[in-house]
């Protein structure tokens, strides 16, 4: 009784132990007992999570009427495949992360604020798992708040200086995305007269046509494509992800920007629709050049950063360009690609961004010319940035193949053969960016700090290993995480309509 | 902090009534226009009047930033202590309903307590962010 009970409320605690918990941590203002809420309950947010997701798998969607209001007055939680898998997705880098962040927090941060960043990181963790979550468009710009708020604080508590000036910069454009994310679901309210997305999806059909909805299309776009970084959009995050703490940068690559990229497919495929969206508008195309433009550019301007930590932030931008191609493709197999590597693109960006905070723990920075010979002095910290390289590149066996496999697949599927060689291409634009850490890092002689370092305590090599083994096993099988996306794609295609 | 008589016999005057008044907002909110958001803003704007009047450091000295911080989270805790006795009661999450034995007097009592939660994290934040700026000088 009490345990189907606790089955019914999972919904609810995973968006509010982390809220509750963040206020906790900001009453209690005691660093270590901080540390210590915040890994519990991040480590029950996986186990919710997964829970809810094996329920959706075997028995189906699952909704949670908010306060006891029925949908669709009551805010609505609905958890199906789609959002089930990224809840999982963000909750297990949420868990993985924390016991590493002991150490690294402790070295970046003032002893005095880093109660508050363990508040802010369960804020932002619970505004992300919120805006996964939530039927309710409205509910969901108030997480997208939420998360974002916390961000740039987390962001702000960088050492450096320039921190401070990338906090800012992300304040004002991640609020202008907000801002026609608002307009747009504001249009679409005044149209439709609900704001539960699957009311919402029944309703639009009958004003489909009309110029409303259309620039709600837009704004949405627009909105969303700012908070995941597609290309011209992207100017916030390489300063944000090199200003923010080792800790920070590897929380928010591998999770904020995915969950914007879950919203605009809930916005495309179950409420405007996928025929709407791709078949009677030029989505595909005006998606497809700005991917490409951010796979390629992205890359190159990669390429010449002396700084490690925005190197990857730029290469960032570009992955993201991946992730927005299989949305563009609009097919089953293309969309998979698409949601296989928003997962593995986290598991991948989240090693390299461990592995450089050990570095950043240990000579003090990421900048490339004192990295010079760390691999010999760091071997165990530098073997998993170089799997995780090899992951981006996407070598096979490792889980950037499999992506990169599912997306060409879906190219040449759509009669674009030589997008696939685009693709191909691009990853080989990441051959060399990872290429000149990997040679300054193994090859050179070590100097300076860098000759003195030695691997970083287990807390966070641990950790750190876990995401590049799992870049590797996810790579060799990769039955789950493809399994489930194309899942997640065939359950995205069928649309919310009853 | 010598300003003029008029002005500081007057603010002591209008405190308490502010105050009030903000108290009044926030219980009569559950029934009309008002609740714990203006309530917050008007209890803040109580406490920064007194502020402005007699100086940062007698108001730091009635409620001090710590107290002030503390006040915030409380406030959050309050809400989603409301929200987790009802689900301990058998609802769902801020389900009122269930708090007490009569729905009707549930859903009274849910809407005062969670807007007593908003009022202290409203007054809090509003404060802390005069403090945070009237105190830069230091």
């Amino acid at each position: 009784m009490i345990s189907t009970q606790l089955l019914d409320q999972l919904p609810a605690l995973q968006v509010c132990l982390p809220l509750a918990g963040a206020a906790l941590c900001a009453l209690i203002d005691r660093r270590y007992i901080a540390w210590v809420l915040t890994t519990l309950i991040s480590f029950a947010m996986p186990v919710i999570a997964v829970m809810m997701l094996i329920q959706v798998m075997t028995v189906g969607p699952i909704s949670y009427a908010f306060g006891g209001w029925e949908p669709p007055f009551g805010i609505e939680y609905r958890v199906d495949v789609v959002n089930g898998f990224l809840l999982v997705l963000i909750s297990v880098m949420g868990a993985i992360i924390m016991p590493y962040a002991l150490r690294s927090v402790a070295a970046e941060i003032a002893r005095n604020k880093q109660a508050w960043f363990y508040c802010m990181y369960l804020l932002c963790l619970a505004g992300l798992l919120g805006m996964a979550i939530t039927a309710d468009a409205f509910n969901a710009f108030v997480f997208m708040e939420i998360s974002s708020l916390s961000m740039y604080v987390l962001i702000a508590l960088g050492r450096d200086k320039r921190a401070l000036v990338a906090a800012y910069q992300y304040l004002i454009l991640g609020t202008i995305g907000a801002t026609l994310y608002v307009i747009g679901v504001g249009l679409l309210f005044a149209m439709t007269g609900t704001l539960n997305f699957g009311d919402m999806a029944e309703r639009i059909v009958a004003v489909e046509q009309s110029r409303p909805v259309l620039a709600a299309l837009a704004f949405i776009t627009v909105g969303m494509c700012l908070k995941l970084a597609l290309f011209p959009l992207h100017v916030w995050l390489p300063n944000a992800y090199t200003g923010a703490p080792s800790v920070a940068t590897a929380f928010i690559a591998s999770t904020a920007t995915k969950v914007a990229v879950y919203l605009l497919l809930r916005f495309y495929f179950s409420i405007f629709g996928a025929a709407f969206v791709f078949e009677d508008l030029p989505v595909t195309p005006i998606l497809l050049v700005m991917s490409v433009a951010a796979m390629f550019a992205a890359s190159i301007v990669a390429i010449f950063q002396g700084n490690v930590k925005r190197m990857l932030a730029y290469s960032s931008v570009a992955q993201m360009g991946y992730i927005t191609l299989g949305i563009a493709l609009a097919t089953p197999i293309g969309l998979t690609g698409g949601i296989v590597h928003l997962f593995n693109h986290a598991l991948m960006k989240g090693a390299l961004f461990m592995a450089l905070g050990c570095v950043a723990l240990r000579i003090g920075g990421c900048r490339l010319d004192a990295m010079a010979g760390i691999g010999r002095r760091m071997p165990i910290t530098m073997a998993a940035f170089v799997i995780a390289g090899l992951s981006l590149i996407g070598v096979p066996g490792t889980v950037g193949f499999v992506s990169k496999w599912y997306l060409a697949l879906g190219a040449i599927e759509a009669g674009w053969w030589w997008l696939a060689f685009l693709i191909v291409g691009s990853s080989l634009l990441a051959v060399v960016y990872i290429g000149r850490v990997v040679e300054v890092a193994w090859f050179r002689a070590p100097t300076g700090t860098a000759a003195e370092a030695t691997d970083p305590p287990l807390s966070m090599l641990i950790p750190t290993w876990i995401l590049a083994a799992a870049c590797i096993a996810f790579g060799l099988d990769a039955g789950f995480t493809a399994g489930v996306a194309a899942e997640a794609a065939d359950a995205l295609f069928a649309g919310l309509r009853q | 902090m010598r300003l003029d008589v008029v002005l500081r016999v007057v603010v002591k005057l209008l405190l308490p009534f502010i105050l009030v008044f903000g108290f009044f907002v926030q219980f009569h909110g559950e029934i009309s226009p008002g609740g714990g958001f203006q309530a917050g803003v008007i209890v803040g704007a109580g406490l920064i009047l007194y502020a402005i009047m007699f100086g940062l450091d007698l108001a730091m000295r009635v409620v001090s930033v710590r107290a002030v911080e503390k006040l915030v989270c409380l406030g959050v805790l309050l809400y989603m202590g409301t929200g987790f006795a009802g689900m301990l009661l058998g609802g769902n999450f801020l389900d009122y309903n269930v708090l007490s034995y009569d729905p009707i007097k549930g859903q009274h009592l849910g809407i005062i307590l969670i807007e007593l939660g908003v009022l202290f994290t409203v007054a809090g934040t509003m404060v802390a962010i005069f403090y945070a700026f009237a105190g830069r000088e230091k």
